[in-house]
């Protein structure tokens, strides 16, 4: 018997495809817009908003979306206006705020009096489970956020690279911000289900700080982005299915591996190509 | 006045259990270095920083507990050798946002293994291990444990004090500092060392996924309250300490509260609080003496 005869294996490859696809083009825009704190913080709320969604009897899913999308708004509201330097009162609203959430996903566990597998699973996820629903759910949000994206990707490219020559030109940056801010709790919040809250974070910024590194150039970088998290996932969960490990653990040394090697070789041919180069200079 | 006199005779039956005890003490030393520490991260802008140390300190603990070693090994060792690394790695002693999300997402994933690992070798008895990490178990503290946790945090603490005059010149004004002749960048790394031992210490308490809320939300506060460095160090750290004692009174008050909700809740709680103060006090101000504390609009009109 193959690992294609298990339902449960297809449905963890459609889920995880399809949550590897988002994740890979939102991703993209974050490391661009050098949003990774904020992205961070998204995916970890959706951990609260499950927890809480479970103690009110609730589906998990409402939880994921309605925190993460909440926060997307509050974290924009925070953010500073266009131009003026990011100063370090944001992030620390940014950290009590990521803090204080998952503070409440721990004690809507303890009310639950749930067992602590229930917990685990919120965190680090269930790629196994995933039943013929959820994977119609996810796509259900995924196609709307993706073709969102499509929809306002050249405005916010603009808006990201050069935001003050953007607002001149008059283009809505800070409602794009809003809006982008949204898709990406909408990301985190799709991804979460399948990946727990915890490791979300390894497909929005590993894959794509990758694409970045090989191009500058933003769709065929995105296009990049997509395909090494898709690959990723899939190399991933088929060495889970083989190991008795955790498919998180493979899908983020996979990337991470990935992301390692191709700074190595732009440091190697900068080297090759003009000489020798400071190793932190080519680093950073 | 009866209420006062409630809350007295209520002290002695919180402190008379052991593990009170023990946890106040852990406690203490955890949140002054904790709250000194975060002074410095809040003023760096390296909070994200704090938080990939963090998760560091879960995957550090973690590996610890898979290969059968002292829980505290993993979590010194791992964070104070990320801290350095990405003090090594970064320009004069900061990490980029990307490397610092990309390694830290890798730690997370090989936390996860390792929790794998150790919860399938060790015979079920300790699948609450990885939830304590993740959450802290202050309460869970032997007398032991409590005396060393206090004792590191009161040398962090003493560590960051004795850097505190030149780190706050590098921080502020790094080019002139080094002009001046302050090693900036072994500053720097010297720095984030000890955020990473602050942050391996909290872990202890709060556990890893709340620690940040300690370092970030007192230190937060007290920079609302007072632009003098020395005052809002020592309000930092007051402040940390205030939560956690608070927290754990409430915990004992409350006890399906867990007590790292409770002090996260009144840390962060304390600085929304100072956030609204100073909202009415710049209200009340003339506009601006720093042009990054004005009100959104009037900074929009500055900036274009």
């Amino acid at each position: 018997m193959t690992l294609f005869d298990y339902p449960f294996m297809i449905n963890a490859l459609r889920a995880g495809t399809i949550v590897a696809v988002v994740s890979g083009a939102m991703g993209w825009f974050m490391v661009l817009r050098r949003q990774t704190f904020a992205g961070h913080t998204l995916s970890l709320v959706g951990f609260p908003g499950a927890a809480g969604a479970i103690l009110l009897g609730l589906a998990p899913a409402f939880g994921y979306f309605g925190f993460c999308i909440a926060a997307g708004v509050i974290i924009a509201m925070a953010s500073p206006p266009v131009g003026s330097a990011l100063y370090s009162e944001e992030s620390a609203v940014i950290g009590s705020v990521q803090a204080f959430s998952l503070a409440c996903g721990f004690l809507f566990v303890n009310l639950y009096h749930g067992n602590l597998n229930g917990l685990t699973n919120l965190l680090f996820g269930s790629f196994l489970g995933i039943t013929n629903g959820q994977v119609v759910s996810l796509l259900a949000v995924a196609v709307p956020a993706l073709v969102a994206l499509g929809l306002i990707v050249r405005p916010l490219l603009f808006a990201s690279v050069d935001p003050e020559v953007a607002a001149a030109a008059g283009i809505p940056v800070r409602l794009l911000a809003v809006i982008f801010l949204l898709l990406l709790g909408a990301a985190a919040a799709e991804a979460s289900q399948i990946t727990g809250s915890l490791l979300v974070f390894a497909l929005l910024v590993l894959p794509p700080a990758t694409a970045h590194v090989i191009t500058g150039r933003p769709l065929l970088g995105i296009a990049l982005s997509v395909v090494l998290a898709v690959a990723v996932t899939w190399a991933g969960s088929v060495m889970a299915y083989y190991t008795p490990y955790p498919t998180g653990a493979f899908i983020t040394t996979l990337s991470f591996a990935a992301y390692v090697a191709v700074r190595g070789i732009r440091v190697l041919n900068a080297r090759a190509r003009k000489g020798p180069v400071p190793m932190r200079e080519a680093l950073t | 006045m009866t209420g006062a006199l409630g809350v007295l005779g209520w002290i002695p039956p919180v402190v008379g259990h052991p593990f009170m005890r023990n946890a106040f003490l852990a406690g203490t030393g955890i949140a002054a270095c904790c709250g000194a520490v975060g002074y410095f991260v809040v003023l760096r802008s390296q909070v994200f920083t704090g938080d990939a140390l963090s998760h560091v300190a879960f995957t550090g603990a973690l590996a610890a507990l898979a290969a059968g070693a002292d829980l505290r090994l993993g979590l010194f060792g791992a964070t104070i050798a990320v801290a350095v690394g990405m003090g090594l790695l970064g320009r004069s002693g900061r990490a980029d946002d990307v490397v610092i999300g990309s390694v830290f997402a890798w730690m997370l994933g090989l936390g996860v293994l390792f929790l794998s690992i150790y919860t399938s070798n060790s015979s079920g008895a300790n699948g609450t291990a990885g939830v304590s990490v993740l959450f802290g178990s202050i309460l869970g503290l032997s007398a032991g444990a409590a005396r060393v946790a206090a004792l590191l945090g009161a040398m962090i603490l003493g560590g960051a004090l004795l850097i505190a005059r030149p780190l706050l010149f590098a921080s502020l004004d790094e080019a002139v500092a080094a002009a001046r002749g302050v090693p900036v960048r072994a500053l720097g790394i010297g720095f984030l060392a000890l955020v990473g031992l602050a942050a391996a210490e909290t872990t202890q308490a709060v556990g890893a996924l709340l620690l940040l809320g300690l370092l970030a939300a007192p230190a937060a506060a007290a920079h609302h309250l007072t632009t003098r460095p020395f005052r809002g160090l020592a309000l930092s750290t007051a402040l940390a300490i205030g939560a956690v004692w608070v927290g754990l009174a409430a915990s004992y008050a409350f006890p399906s509260v867990p007590p790292s909700f409770a002090i996260i809740a009144t840390a962060v709680v304390t600085f929304a609080g100072a956030s609204a103060l100073h909202g009415l006090a710049r209200r009340g101000l003339a506009v601006g003496r720093r042009k990054d504390r004005l009100p959104a609009g009037v900074s929009e009109e500055i900036h274009g």
